[in-house]
């Protein structure tokens, strides 16, 4: 400790030495969608202002988000929220100490990749 | 730095007892929010697409407006925390601070908004 080597210690290689595996894209994918869903959450905040401020402003807002493109940034964020769902379910069952081995934590990235497409089709369904 | 004992160097840079504080607090607001998503996604999905009177008559329930709130509070808290991990993996220096204080703002600015629309709905 008194002589510790600062600086000049070896290196972790970083995400671009790796090959893309199951476990690190949905992991990725996880950090994406929660992020993205910041899109989805000042929409229905704005949304939410609009109608508690009037018909009129209503109309204009609820008109954007019920466009083409609001609808493109609705569907986006239920699959990407249900990805996220799925996989914050995973990240919990990971931080209990359980399936991490790697037979598991593919299985696991596959369910959350398969149940998320499946969850938005039902939503979409539903709705 | 020869003068410096171990201990003293050590000293200050240890978790000072909160070192999993941000953790057990996004295992939280996760928890919570496997609970609130499902039923935010259908109470908000049912009324998206109405006309503006069933829209205020929706919120005036109980049962829409608490939800919506529980998920806005809890949902912005678990963004301002998750948000705020991936600033610290990117960003460097003086943008990292000024990113996470700019999360913060946002997140509690939509928090804000969104509360103060659902009280002017549900009253």
């Amino acid at each position: 400790m008194a002589d510790v080597n600062r600086g000049n210690r070896p290196l972790s290689p970083h995400l671009q030495i790796y090959r893309p595996q199951l476990t690190s894209i949905t992991s990725i994918l996880t950090r994406i969608t929660g992020n993205a869903l910041i899109v989805a959450a000042l929409l229905i905040t704005w949304w939410l202002l609009a109608a508690a401020s009037g018909e009129a402003y209503f109309a204009l807002v609820d008109g954007i988000v019920r466009s083409w493109f609001g609808k493109l940034v609705f569907l986006g964020s239920i699959w990407a929220v249900w990805y996220h769902f799925l996989a914050g379910l995973r990240h919990l069952y990971y931080d209990s100490g359980r399936g991490l081995d790697i037979p598991t934590a593919e299985m696991l990235g596959w369910a959350c990749i398969g149940g998320s497409v499946v969850l938005t089709l039902i939503t979409v369904i539903i709705l | 730095m020869a003068f410096l004992t171990d201990r003293k160097r050590a000293e200050g840079l240890g978790s000072a007892k909160t070192g999993t504080a941000h953790f057990w607090g996004m295992q939280v607001s996760s928890a919570a929010l496997a609970v609130l998503i499902p039923i935010f996604v259908f109470t908000f999905g049912a009324i998206l697409g109405a006309p503006h009177d069933e829209v205020v008559a929706y919120f005036a329930r109980p049962f829409p407006a608490i939800i919506t709130a529980l998920t806005l509070v809890v949902g912005m808290t678990h963004f301002k925390n998750g948000a705020q991990v991936m600033i610290e993996d990117y960003a460097h220096g003086a943008a990292r601070k000024w990113l996470i204080i700019g999360v913060i703002c946002l997140s509690y600015a939509v928090m804000a908004t969104g509360l103060f629309a659902l009280v002017k709905l549900a009253l």
